[in-house]
């Protein structure tokens, strides 16, 4: 058999397929309508995920170190250091806060302006405000700037702001772990309503392959036009969540652009990625074929002709 | 071509549908095979196309002992026999043409060779022109005629034939037993199981004729009368 012909007999189970599912649309449309939601829940996970993310980036610049110096360094020495600093490749910027704007500043907010009168002389050090660059903002990064400010003999308290990014990061961890067991859950629950569809299908089409098996048709050809219904309805159930997923990433757009100006980020809701999709539709696809071979295994194999 | 040696055949309820069985069917034969219903003419035609196997001795057809022929075999095994059926077992959603390729089709013939060789086949039953009819449309007589033209349809050596007259008035019926006839003419080997009496005497140059599954003594025809019922 030459390959354009094996090609044709492909395509003619595949149109097969395709006219079978167009031919009840009903059912159909409920199938896949189960398998889009069972497919949109994990990729909407991941979409969370990639985006609470992606927002951390951005909140980098919320995450700021303060360095406060001896109180016995002096201001031009804090401007050096501060110089120095700034060179350094994770670092985004710094400024030197003087002890007196520092006092000035505390006066004004605190509300112990009566109380600091009284004070003889300014007890606060210079402070450095360092903000590290937005790629350097993981746990890691942060503690290594504060080794680097720790050492210095001027600098009396490194203090760095990294708590939450922590925590953070482990409710981050835990969403992904969520994600990968509600993936492979609903995973399974896709390939149980392939599989009997498929199953549905077969019991159906008792007749015909009976009489195909009859005149020869061997259990590949037979079980062929089955597979193709089953990817099909993978790859139509993915196409149909990501639908799903960009029609929520549509809804909450606004929203989340709202409360990320609130937050004082730009923040713009990211919706699917290219790769996001392509493993959508594969899983899909590889779910349906999966779905349907195990099935059709099952039960194709109780079906011989009688005579 | 088809050689039954010793053959027996119990069913898995305990009905034993063939006893020590044994008869040669040689390439170029037409045969008929008949007997009371129940006597074990349908149980042959099973063993022939490996519909069940034998549950003590040797079926052996194109050379190839069905006990041992292992199941991905099956499937090319069946391809060298074409089947008829009394109900003649058509795809009631499917229109004639589909009906007739579908032998083809497991073979993945190419398109333009399956639009050839079935309109062919339908030529040859005297069906030319009703491809696109669906089964039901056609009367009794042209729904045998369609599942004859696709048992015959992939060319295959061997034609066997279930009872093909049942549900056939005596003017269709010899109309097709002369088709097959025909086959036979150009070198099918053509087993026919029938309990038509006037189509045995008609068509009947060699008679197998099964009682109590058993083979009943002789190819004569002179006993017939008595073991075929008179139904």
């Amino acid at each position: 058999m030459s390959l354009a012909v094996a090609g044709a007999w492909h395509l003619q189970a595949l149109l097969g397929s395709l006219g079978r599912l167009a031919r009840s649309p009903l059912s159909t449309t409920l199938t896949l309508l189960v398998i889009a939601l069972a497919l949109a829940l994990p990729t909407s996970l991941r979409l969370l995920v990639t985006n609470a993310q992606l927002a951390t980036g951005n909140f980098a610049n919320a995450v700021d170190v303060s360095v406060y110096l001896k109180t016995d360094v002096p201001l031009a020495k804090a401007q050096q250091l501060a110089q120095a600093a700034g060179q350094r490749a994770d670092v985004a910027a710094v400024t030197v806060i003087a002890a007196d704007k520092g006092l000035a500043d505390f006066r004004t907010y605190s509300g112990f302006g009566e109380a600091l009168q009284a004070l003889k002389e300014n007890p606060l050090p210079h402070v450095l405000h360092v903000l590290p660059r937005a790629t350097d903002s993981s746990p890691a990064a942060l503690e290594s700037l504060r080794r680097y400010f720790s050492a210095w003999p001027e600098v009396d308290l490194v203090q760095v702001d990294s708590e939450w990014v922590m925590r953070f990061n482990a409710i981050l961890e835990v969403m992904r772990r969520l994600l990968l067991i509600a993936a492979a859950l609903l995973g399974l629950g896709v390939l149980a309503v392939i599989g009997n569809t498929i199953r549905l299908e077969i019991q159906g089409r008792r007749a015909e392959i009976e009489v195909t098996k009859l005149v020869g048709g061997s259990n590949s050809f037979v079980r062929r036009p089955f597979l193709y219904t089953g990817v099909l309805y993978g790859v139509g159930g993915a196409l149909l969540a990501w639908g799903i997923v960009a029609i929520a990433v549509a809804v909450l757009g606004d929203p989340v652009a709202t409360l990320a100006r609130l937050y004082g980020s730009r923040y713009v809701l990211r919706g699917p990625s290219r790769d996001d999709i392509e493993i959508l539709l594969g899983a899909g696809a590889a779910l349906g074929w999966l779905g349907a071979w195990i099935s059709a295994a099952r039960h194709l194999r109780s079906i011989e002709p009688r005579a | 071509m088809i050689t039954f040696e010793r053959v027996s055949k119990r069913y898995p309820n305990g009905r034993e549908a063939l006893t020590n069985v044994s008869f040669n069917i040689h390439n170029g034969e037409m045969v008929l095979l008949t007997g009371r219903s129940g006597a074990g003419k349908s149980t042959v035609l099973k063993l022939i196309a490996l519909l069940e196997r034998p549950t003590r001795g040797n079926v052996v057809v194109h050379g190839r002992n069905t006990r041992t022929l292992k199941a991905r075999h099956i499937a090319a095994f069946r391809r060298r026999i074409g089947v008829v059926f009394q109900d003649h077992r058509l795809l009631a959603d499917r229109p004639v043409f589909d009906n007739v390729a579908l032998p083809l089709a497991v073979a993945a013939m190419p398109l333009k060779e399956i639009d050839k060789r079935v309109r062919a086949a339908l030529d040859q039953v005297g069906l030319l022109g009703r491809e696109r009819s669906l089964p039901l449309e056609l009367s009794v007589g042209e729904q045998q005629r369609v599942g004859i033209a696709r048992a015959v349809v992939s060319k295959p050596p061997l034609l066997i034939a279930d009872e093909p007259t049942g549900n056939l008035d005596p003017g269709l019926s010899l109309e097709v037993m002369r088709l097959f006839r025909r086959f036979q003419d150009v070198g099918v080997t053509v087993v026919v199981a029938t309990h038509d009496l006037h189509i045995v005497r008609e068509f009947g140059q060699r008679v197998i004729v099964l009682e109590n599954g058993q083979v009943h003594g002789g190819d004569g025809l002179d006993t017939l009368p008595s073991v075929v019922a008179t139904r």
